[in-house]
């Protein structure tokens, strides 16, 4: 068995979130260095705070303004940070009570061991230096000695308020497409294309995936299928896609290779455009080191009958 | 109730930490051909068919689709999809043999954690806007409950440790597990929880096939009836919650039936050995209970799988006539956030 594949995969997305005015008003808050919670209508001051009461659902918009100090309710010691935690120096995470708040927000501690660390100890907010309006503004909790920060009342109110957030996130991932389209991607190495035949129906799958979605079934015989195969049916694409080099209009065909099961998909060249049809025979066309066909040209062989490949379409 | 309907069959995959060589579809189908194998059905007698995994596992979209390939999906099946534990593939299974436009179906769940990294990748499942931004990873949010237990006087390190050794060693009879011996309880990975407190990270897939009434005993000599599953949810905030009890828990518990007569067994979905500790007091499990006698999550935890495999797990209990009426828990999301709970009972002997 030729070697399973593998190759790094990295999946990033810049998550664009827009805010309801309860967390518009916290995270504008933080960019002003002022921390602020919503009040529920039973009269708990929950931080972070959000728009609708975890239980009752109401909607809730009272906001109030909390210390800057709390008191940690349960704590964790992290000793190797990874990627994106807020420090990476080993740190605490902690559930933070801030004065003047019924519930804990959750964010690191910044200090020297685990045995400087305790629930129920006293902590203060470390600001980050540049602050956007997201919950890294706090860059975040220090330990500290007891005074207590003055809380003013606070409509929260902002100039400029921030309406929304950008979180980026990236996964790291080793992609393995498992053992029956890593010998398809072999095969193609050697410009050959390989499929695999469902031991129940006969079919044969190009690309093969390692199962017969119609019969459910493992598939494991190897069946070497094309060079040429027969346009089953095509469209005229007329839109040229950002960063394709590829003149427009050109045609984008369903491919049934000789001897495939089910039609695999290519652009057609070396024809004007509008004269592709149905039932044209084709052969792949490779470019110096690629790893697949770029397109199919005709054979010059006559059409196929319709009735050959019409399962096929 | 309306109908009674029954767990007739269940398979599960040997739980490895990494399966390479096995597209997400080639690790499924053998426990797919297995449970159909088992009933004598073919996927065209199949009324439902549901699963559960997450794209977030596989990074890419639509990752379940590929996976149907194993199914079998030709002539068209009634088929739908959770981005969740299958367990609750499982749930919306049973609810549409209630309604009775079905009389099998067929649940899988899969997993494939070894592409990522399983920590990091559970962040994205946390609130957007106070919480994924610091990447608090799944084992930190446990040691934060481990740590609020142990404040609140109810464990300690010690009886942590003792929850690690019973599950191994009682995986050592389960020969799908991926851990079925000792292990060390080794150094902090995030304080206080030690390796030794936290699950294998492991690919695996499972599924379980359910059938109503008549249809139920012809299929299996000793059908798992489900008496009742209920699912709560709480707070996504865990500032909000109080870590040391599973009030959700409870409740799907007591919906489920599962407080009015005793249970012999419990399959718990608690993948951190502090999680048993929180779920045994809100169940109000005692000594009399024989708790995940399979090893549970702590020897075996394929994400999107697990759960599901407690329910399968307590089910074959019954089946083989080692339990008569069994508990089964599943989990989602950070510090037991999501909870399900089902009863099944063996007929009396």
């Amino acid at each position: 068995m030729p070697e399973v594949l593998k190759a790094p995969l990295a999946v990033e997305f810049p998550f664009t979130r827009s805010l309801g005015p309860v967390q518009s008003a916290f995270l504008t808050g933080l960019r002003e260095r002022v921390l602020l919670g919503v009040r529920t209508t039973d009269g708990r001051v929950l931080v972070p705070p959000v728009e609708y009461d975890p239980v009752t659902a109401e909607e809730i918009r009272d906001l109030v303004h909390v210390a800057t100090t709390g008191t940690v309710t349960t704590w964790a010691w992290n000793h190797e940070p990874r990627r994106g935690q807020p420090l990476d120096t080993p740190f605490a995470w902690v559930l933070v009570r801030l004065d003047g708040a019924d519930t804990a927000l959750l964010h690191a501690l910044d200090a020297p061991g685990p045995d400087a660390v305790h629930t129920g100890m006293r902590v203060r907010v470390r600001w980050a230096g540049e602050r956007s309006g997201a919950i890294t503004d706090i860059a975040c909790f220090e330990p500290c000695d007891g005074e207590d920060t003055v809380i003013t009342v606070h409509v929260g109110e902002f100039e400029e308020p921030v309406t929304g957030i950008v979180a980026p996130a990236r996964l790291d991932y080793t992609y393995s497409p498992g053992r029956a389209q890593s010998a398809y991607i072999h095969a193609l190495a050697e410009r050959r294309t390989v499929g695999e035949r469902c031991p129940s129906c006969r079919k044969v799958y190009v690309p093969p995936r390692g199962a017969c979605p119609t019969c459910g079934v493992a598939t494991t015989e190897q069946v070497e299928v094309g060079p040429r195969g027969t346009v089953t049916t095509f469209c005229i694409v007329n839109i040229k896609a950002k960063n394709l080099d590829i003149e427009v209009p050109y045609v984008y065909a369903h491919i049934a290779l000789d001897g495939a099961g089910l039609a695999l998909h290519g652009r057609i060249g070396g024809i004007p455009y509008d004269q592709v049809r149905m039932g044209l025979r084709v052969e792949p066309v490779w470019t110096q080191g690629a790893r697949y066909p770029d397109h199919y040209r005709p054979t010059g062989e006559p059409d196929a009958e319709y009735d050959i490949y019409k399962e096929l379409l | 109730m309306t109908r009674d309907i029954a767990l007739v069959a269940f398979a599960q995959t040997d739980h490895r930490r990494s399966s390479d060589e096995l597209s997400e579809v080639e690790m499924l189908m053998p426990v797919l051909h297995e449970v159909l194998e088992q009933t004598g059905l073919k996927t065209a007698d199949i009324g439902f068919t549901c699963s559960g995994s997450s794209d977030y596992l596989a990074g890419r979209a639509f990752s379940f689709t590929l996976a149907l390939d194993g199914v079998g999906a030709w002539p068209p099946i009634s088929e739908s999809h959770v981005e969740m534990d299958g367990a609750w593939a499982l749930y919306e299974a049973w609810t549409k043999l209630l309604t009775g436009d079905a009389d099998t179906a067929l649940v899988y769940a899969y997993g494939k954690s070894s592409p990522g990294s399983v920590r990091d990748v559970l962040t994205r499942q946390l609130d957007p806007y106070y919480l994924a931004p610091l990447w608090p990873d799944s084992v930190a949010l446990a040691a934060l409950q481990a740590q609020a237990l142990i404040d609140a006087g109810d464990t300690d390190e010690r009886a942590l440790a003792a929850v690690a050794a019973r599950s191994r060693a009682d995986a050592s009879a389960n020969s799908h597990a991926q851990l079925a011996r000792p292990v060390p309880q080794g150094d902090y990975l995030v304080q206080p929880l030690r390796t030794g407190d936290c699950p294998p990270i492991g690919d695996g897939a499972a599924a379980v096939v359910l059938a109503a009434g008549e249809r139920a005993r012809d299929l299996c000599e000793r059908p798992a009836w489900i008496r009742g599953i209920d699912h709560r949810i709480e707070a996504h905030g865990l500032g909000v919650r109080d870590l040391t009890d599973s009030p959700s828990t409870r409740l799907a518990a007591q919906k489920a039936g599962a407080f009015e007569r005793p249970v012999d067994t419990a399959e718990l979905h608690a993948p951190f050995t502090s999680q048993e500790i929180v779920l045994r007091g809100a169940l109000r499990l005692d000594d009399t209970v024989r708790v995940n006698p399979s090893g549970g999550a702590l020897a075996a935890n394929p994400i999107m799988a697990a759960g599901l495999i407690r329910v399968g797990e307590a089910a074959a209990a019954i089946h083989r006539g080692d339990s008569d009426r069994a508990l089964a828990h599943a989990t989602s999301g950070p510090c037991l956030q999501q909870n399900l709970v089902a009863v099944l009972e063996g007929d009396p002997r």
